[in-house]
């Protein structure tokens, strides 16, 4: 009888994979369930004998079993969706089944381990320098960098710290990995743990993400003996997006409240319990087994444009046709990844925006969708490129709407610790709302007080008001302890002067 | 005094995670999931459990949107309203889900669950559910 390979990632479960495979097992079908391909709208995907058919419901079954079907897509790694794609991190995406050392072992899992720790640890941290590897958190921070100064850090403990606090909305690379490749994760927080001299690792993992938790579990209990003598272990956070920044992760898992620490000292001299921690994210340690295996590190570096080196796992997300998982080499630009391969809006509508790096990256507009990805390049654009998720808005985006819910987010979130954050996320809220209202805002009783010698006395006009956003804008950017509160300007200051005519009444 | 929270229950789960490393989160966690909520006398018992003092045990309580004081026993409804789910319509499904929520069901707004192509999505308990259009969230909270 035939096999079907269906997905039991949380995204195909969300799309009713479970309903399907059980269907394909009534009528006698072996069900494999493997990882997800990443073609997110075409979830639940059947692959039967390298063919796709997509997306598939329980009333499928009988058409798609004798040939009739309508959903078929033909063999699913020539899609051009899947073939135009350059797969290192993902490169078992849709291939083999999650939790299976058979599968994992056969497909060159562990050589990256072995090869490291027949190496001097100094020889493994080169070989990432030598990769151009960036922390694939946000920041993009150079990991060989980072490792470098851990192992040379005087200590005998160290930690190994993974970051899968993936809070960005649009960003989903992380949970794919963590529900699709766990080993990977696991081998990749193994090697570095060789390299800097760190016997434990913790991962912390988002609540919001069961799957991944339990698939991440399971995977530390089966690969214990091959990731001996280093140990791993699972913390589950609490609903904090803020602890996705590391020094409030690292607060997390000591057990504290997620605020944000001042640095330095950097983590990587005292980091969690106050040791040298290397805190790197889901995709930079799953890059890692690609990297130290033989002819890794150059073929990395080969790939990419200028200081952005190798692969990035872009998240198409939002309102877009053809969502999911697009690993490329840096360089592609938006109007490439939304038309071509995203295929326009899922609305059919045309593109008004779109939002590149998560709740805090920079509303970008059709007219600067040539921009190649890479780090440096969305910098100067005064963007960011983040976790590499991109949220389509078609044109009936209310982007007044979109800055007001950036502070109102940022609220919600900030941890407290500094001002510009705690407080000015709030008065943005107040600044927006009465911007759009047009109401003329008269001076507030503070600001009548006689002692308020700076304070105007008169009420603002929508200039002023325009005046005094930015002035909050610029302190919130500049003041702020973490990027919570320093990056909220990006969606906002974007907003504003892409789509003034959106902050009017 | 009360102790709504079980007291057995309550020091098998410190025990259970005692011998970690910060173990204070995953305590949390648990009580929370076992009993619905960590009550002013369950961050007494912990903190004394911990040799911590209780205001830092409710420091750490008061600061996570996953831990709350009292219990809510509502069925839950965990609706995204996070920007990728906005780009797909999510806020014009919230009066018709709000309407039917009433006050019966707990109608949470959450950030992000990660499957971003396929929104409008919500969750309730470990099931997800994607591709939400007013029909189907209205239905999703009815059947709860």
């Amino acid at each position: 009888m035939k096999v079907a390979r269906i997905s039991d990632d949380a995204q195909a479960l969300a799309c009713g994979a479970d309903a399907v495979a059980a269907a394909f097992e009534e009528v006698g079908c072996t069900v494999e369930r493997v990882s997800s391909w990443g073609m997110h709208w075409l979830e639940p995907l059947i692959e039967i004998d390298g063919n796709g058919f997509g997306p598939a419901s329980p009333e499928d079954v009988a058409s798609i079993l004798n040939g009739t079907s309508t959903l078929a897509i033909g063999s699913v790694a020539e899609h051009p969706f899947i073939a135009r794609q350059q797969r290192l991190t993902f490169a078992r995406g849709g291939k083999t089944r999650p939790l299976s050392l058979e599968d994992y072992a056969a497909t060159g899992g562990w050589v990256g381990l072995h090869r490291a720790r027949s190496m001097q640890s100094a020889e493994v941290v080169a070989e990432v320098l030598a990769s151009g590897l960036r922390g694939r958190g946000g920041a993009g921070f150079p990991a060989g960098i980072k490792w470098k100064t851990v192992a040379e850090a005087a200590g005998l403990t160290k930690y190994i710290v993974c970051n899968a606090d993936e809070g960005d909305s649009g960003t989903f690379a992380d949970r794919m990995l963590m529900e699709g490749d766990p080993f990977r994760l696991l081998e990749g927080m193994a090697i570095a743990g060789y390299a800097v001299g760190a016997r434990e690792g913790y991962i912390y993992v988002r609540s919001e993400y069961p799957h991944a938790i339990a698939k991440l579990n399971a995977a530390v209990a089966i690969a214990g003996s091959n990731l001996a003598p280093f140990h791993i272990e699972v913390r589950v956070g609490a609903g904090a997006y803020v602890c996705g920044e590391e020094t409030s992760l690292l607060n997390s898992i000591e057990g504290k409240r997620g605020e944000v620490r001042a640095k330095p000292p950097l983590p990587a001299l005292e980091g969690l319990f106050g040791c040298p921690t290397v805190v790197n994210n889901v995709l930079t340690l799953a890059a890692i087994p690609h990297i130290l295996t033989p002819g890794g590190a150059s073929l990395y570096d080969s790939l990419g444009l200028d200081r952005s080196k190798g692969t990035m796992p872009i998240q198409l997300a939002g309102n877009i046709k053809h969502g999911g998982l697009y690993e490329t080499a840096f360089g592609i630009t938006l109007n490439e990844l939304i038309y071509d391969i995203g295929g326009g809006t899922a609305s059919g509508r045309p593109v008004k925006a779109v939002q590149v790096g998560g709740p805090l990256g920079a509303y970008i507009p059709p007219g600067q969708f040539d921009l190649p990805f890479d780090y440096e390049g969305y910098t100067v654009a005064d963007a960011l490129i983040g976790h590499g998720g991109i949220t389509v808005f078609d044109d009936t985006a209310d982007m007044g709407a979109m800055a007001r819910f950036a502070f109102e987010f940022c609220a919600a979130e900030s941890c407290g610790k500094c001002t510009p954050c705690r407080l000015g996320s709030t008065r943005g809220v107040e600044l927006i709302d009465r911007i759009r209202s047009g109401e003329k805002a008269e001076a507030d009783c503070v600001e009548a007080l006689p002692q308020m010698h700076n304070a105007r006395k008169a009420g603002r006009s929508r200039e002023d008001e325009l005046e005094l956003l930015e002035d909050l804008c610029e302190t919130m950017q500049f003041g702020s302890l973490c990027a919570l509160g320093g990056f909220t300007p990006y969606p906002v200051r974007s907003a504003l002067k892409h789509w003034p005519e959106d902050f009017s009444s | 005094m009360s102790f709504p929270q079980n007291h057995s229950g309550l020091k098998a789960i410190v025990d259970r995670h005692a011998r970690k490393k910060g173990p204070l989160l995953p305590i949390l966690r648990d009580v929370q999931e076992e009993f619905e909520c960590v009550s002013p006398d369950a961050e007494a018992v912990i903190a004394q459990a911990l040799n911590l003092s209780r205001a830092e045990v409710h420091g750490v309580v008061s600061f996570y949107h996953d831990l709350s004081p009292t219990p809510d026993l509502r069925p839950c409804v965990e609706l995204c309203r996070a920007e990728a789910c906005k780009a797909r319509g999510v806020e014009a499904l919230l009066p018709a889900a709000q309407a039917v929520a009433g006050d019966r069901v707990n109608l949470k707004s959450v950030y992000c669950l990660g499957l971003c192509a396929t929104g409008p999505n919500a969750r309730t308990g470990d099931a997800l559910h994607s591709r939400l259009d007013e029909e189907s969230l209205v239905k999703l909270v009815l059947s709860i």
